[in-house]
Parts: structure tokens; sequence; C-alpha cells
């Protein structure tokens, strides 16, 4: 079966580390905040200007003055700071976050990503998105392993505008976990009950399949 | 006005001397420390042909979104822009100039521009569409591209408190690009919540020096927010 959104933020999450400086995306690496190991202690970055993102606010804890990235009501979570736009993406461009998990339309094998705009029909803009592929080492890239079609996200060129060139090298989908290297797509573990055929079914790009390919743990 | 009094009383006195054509630069994050108030002041002077530079765009009628009905902004400079369907209408019939630029590269603009510095480079964007027509320069082996700065005719500003002379200070993340915005336009207006007497600031907890402020006004904001998220309890 592939993995639920709640499931795929759970695999991620096994990713974090403690003291880790973390910068969560919008949609699904949001929902990483919700399975960080217990004893372990993380820090969100949110890039609007807070280190230390709490949990959302109860109706009476609500300001408008305390927004995450996606503009949605939050706190501030003990030993938060606040910083300008300025700072905040000297953090992200400085590599001072060791872990950054944002979505994608397409990935490619060299490591190329487009995520922000689809021309003709979604011209939002890449708000920070370039910035942090561009300055993480880290970078792990969420997504539906296809499209509801069955079209694969996995290619040997994306086909998007790009949002960052050649940054990144871990994606972990609802169908499996793969990194990018010389090239290739290398298959590392397989959601549950999904099989190798189906993975690389809906995989465009040149996928490496190792002998052992284990199940996630989720 | 005398000495370092920056205090103005009203908003056609703050916005005295925009015209058309001009470039302003606005704080605010979505919705979060916008100066409410000077871009209602805008919209009412009916000023056209703008470019505005600012993070996002506003929503229909509130925030820049305001400036949109009337047409009044020529090109926007912005990284996320779209929470309204004005804006997306102007944009798809080519009435609106869209310069999608990355939120980092939008910050240091604005603090460059500040700063004196008149262009940077940045890996960011590289190999994307926000590359194309720069120079590109291999620095240590990495490939960056060069950006300019941005400076305003007039920047708008949003902060917390301030005391007569300008000093500021914002509040949470309603800091986001106000700080950088302030120092980067030749009339710098700040709308505020709160105008104290000098000294009243500590100065240690000053994030913006008043030297960067040129007309202060005492507003009063609706702050509207975008997705108001709770948890249960």
């Amino acid at each position: 079966m592939a993995l639920t959104r709640e499931q795929l933020a759970q695999r991620v999450a096994q990713e974090l580390q403690d003291g880790y400086y973390v910068n969560l995306g919008i949609g699904i690496p949001t929902l990483v905040a919700n399975y960080v190991p217990e004893g372990m202690e993380v820090m969100l970055q949110s890039e609007n200007g807070l280190l230390g993102m709490g949990q959302f606010p109860t109706e009476d804890e609500i300001d408008a003055d305390l927004i995450n990235a996606g503009k949605q009501t939050v706190t501030m979570a003990t030993g938060a700071s606040l910083f300008d736009s300025a700072t905040s993406f000297a953090m992200i461009r400085g590599g001072h976050v060791d872990l950054t998990v944002l979505g994608a339309f397409e990935v490619d094998v060299n490591g190329n990503i487009a995520s922000y705009m689809i021309p003709g029909k979604l011209i939002k803009g890449m708000g920070g998105a370039m910035d942090l592929v561009a300055g993480a080492d880290n970078i792990i890239v969420t997504m539906t392993h296809a499209s509801k079609h069955g079209v694969s996200k996995l290619l040997s060129n994306c086909t998007l505008p790009l949002t960052g060139k050649g940054c990144i090298k871990k994606v972990i989908t609802d169908l499996a976990y793969i990194e990018i290297k010389e090239g290739k797509f290398h298959l590392i573990e397989r959601a549950p009950g999904v099989s190798i055929e189906e993975i690389i079914a809906l995989t465009a790009g040149e996928l490496v399949i190792p002998d052992n390919v284990p199940e996630m743990n989720v | 006005m005398s000495g370092f009094d920056k205090v103005v009383t009203s908003y056609e006195e703050a916005m005295a001397g925009l015209e058309d054509n001009m470039t302003v630069i606005a704080g605010g994050f979505g919705l979060c420390g916008i100066p409410e108030g000077l871009i209602a002041q805008i919209e009412k002077m009916g000023t056209k042909g703008l470019t505005v530079a600012s993070n996002n765009c506003g929503v229909d009628n509130f925030g820049l979104g305001l400036l949109l009905p009337k047409r009044q902004i020529k090109k926007i400079i912005a990284s996320y822009v779209g929470e309204n369907a004005e804006f997306e209408r102007q944009m798809m019939s080519g009435e609106l100039e869209v310069q999608l630029t990355p939120q980092g590269t939008l910050a240091e603009q604005m603090r460059a521009g500040g700063a004196g510095i008149p262009a940077f480079f940045t890996a960011t964007g590289v190999g994307t569409p926000v590359a194309e027509g720069k120079e590109e320069r291999n620095i240590n082996g990495r490939d960056y591209i060069l950006e300019e700065a941005i400076t305003g005719d007039f920047a708008i500003v949003k902060a917390w408190k301030a005391d007569r002379y300008g000093n500021l200070v914002f509040r949470h993340t309603a800091r986001n690009f106000n700080p950088m915005a302030a120092t980067a336009g030749k009339i710098t207006v700040v709308e505020v919540e709160e105008i104290v007497e000098p000294g009243e600031l500590d100065p240690n907890e000053i994030h913006t020096p008043g030297i960067y402020v040129n007309r202060l006004i005492k507003g009063n904001f609706e702050k509207r927010i975008e997705q108001r998220t709770v948890r249960s309890v």
C-alpha cells in the first residue's frame, strides 16, 4: 500500500536528529513536526522570521503578529528567537539549517527540482524555495511518486521550470525512499506492501535497484 | 516637524510627494506587518503606474490588493503572489507585470539597496528562470548569479512601537521585510501602533535606528489573519 500523508511524514521524521535546526515546507513537510521522536529536540525555522516555532495556538493564544511561512497562526517554542527576513535567509543561504524538507512537482536523475510553477496554470511564485534548495546541503523532497493519473514525477529531465539545479539527493515518496547520485535514482526502501515492479512502473528516470530493498519502518 | 521629530499627523502628509510611476518598497509578509493605513492612503490618492517591491501583494480588497482594482500597480516584484483573483486576472491578461523573485534574494536586494551595495552574487536561482539575462560567475567552484539591489522612491513600513525620533521596534513575525524596507526608501514612511517620547525605548532593543525614518504616523490596524489555525484543547 502507498503511504498515507501521515505515514510519509512519519518516515521523514526518522531522518531527524537531536539538536537539528529544521525548515519544513508547506503541505506534507509541515506534518513532520507531529512525529518528532520522543526525547529528541529539534528547532523549527520559519523563513518569515522565527526560529523555534511552536504548535498552533488555542483560540485565546491567537496573535495576528505571529504566523508561519504558510501564513498560519502559530506559537513560539521555549527558546525561540525572532528576526527579519534578511537574517532568516542568511541562515538558509548560509547553510546553517541542518535539514530542509519540501514538496515538489518533479525531480530528475540529475537532482534538479521543479516545485513552483506550472506555466499557464499555476504561477504563484517560489517564495523561499529557491533559497532553501540553493542553501541547504541536507534536503529531503516529499511528494507522491506519481500523479493521480499515474504520470511519474521522478523523471530523466524535469519538464517544468526549475526551482534548483543539481541540489536534490533524497526523495521520499508514498512508494519509496530514493537517493540520487551519479545521474541515477537509487531505490533504498519501499513502502510496506509495495512491490519493486510497481515502483519501476511509476519511475520514469533510470532506477538502480539493489539486491535487497527493505520495507520502510512506518 | 522640527529637529529629529518625525511624527506627522495625517496620512496626506505621510504620503505627500508620491507621484505616478514611482517605485514603492513595502514591508510585510502576507497580511502580517503591513502598513495598512499607508496603503489605503495610496489607494485614496489614486497614484498610478507604481512599481511595488513587496514579498506578497495582499488579498482581494486588503493590503496591497487594494491598489489592484484601479490598476495603480504597473509592476510588482514579489516572491509569492496570486492569493487574490484580481491579481491573477491582471497577471494573466498582461496588464500587470510580475517579476517573481526568490524571497531571500528580495530581502537581500532591499538590504543591499539600503546599505549602498549595488549588487551581490547568490547561488539562489542558478539554472532556473530567475537566472535568465543575469551575469553568472563561478567562485571557488560554485556558480552564482548577480542580483541588483532595490531602492525605492518611497518605502512604506509597519512597526510596533517608535519614539518620535523614528527609532523602531517590531513585534514577533510582523518584523519580516520591514527593517530592510525601512533602509531602502529615499523617503521612508513608518506606520506604528504606538509612539512614545525619545528616551522611553531602551536603546539596546531598537531594531531600526531613526536615521532611516523620514515620517512617522500612528495608525489603527485591523491585522487581518489569512490562515486562522488553532489546535483543539
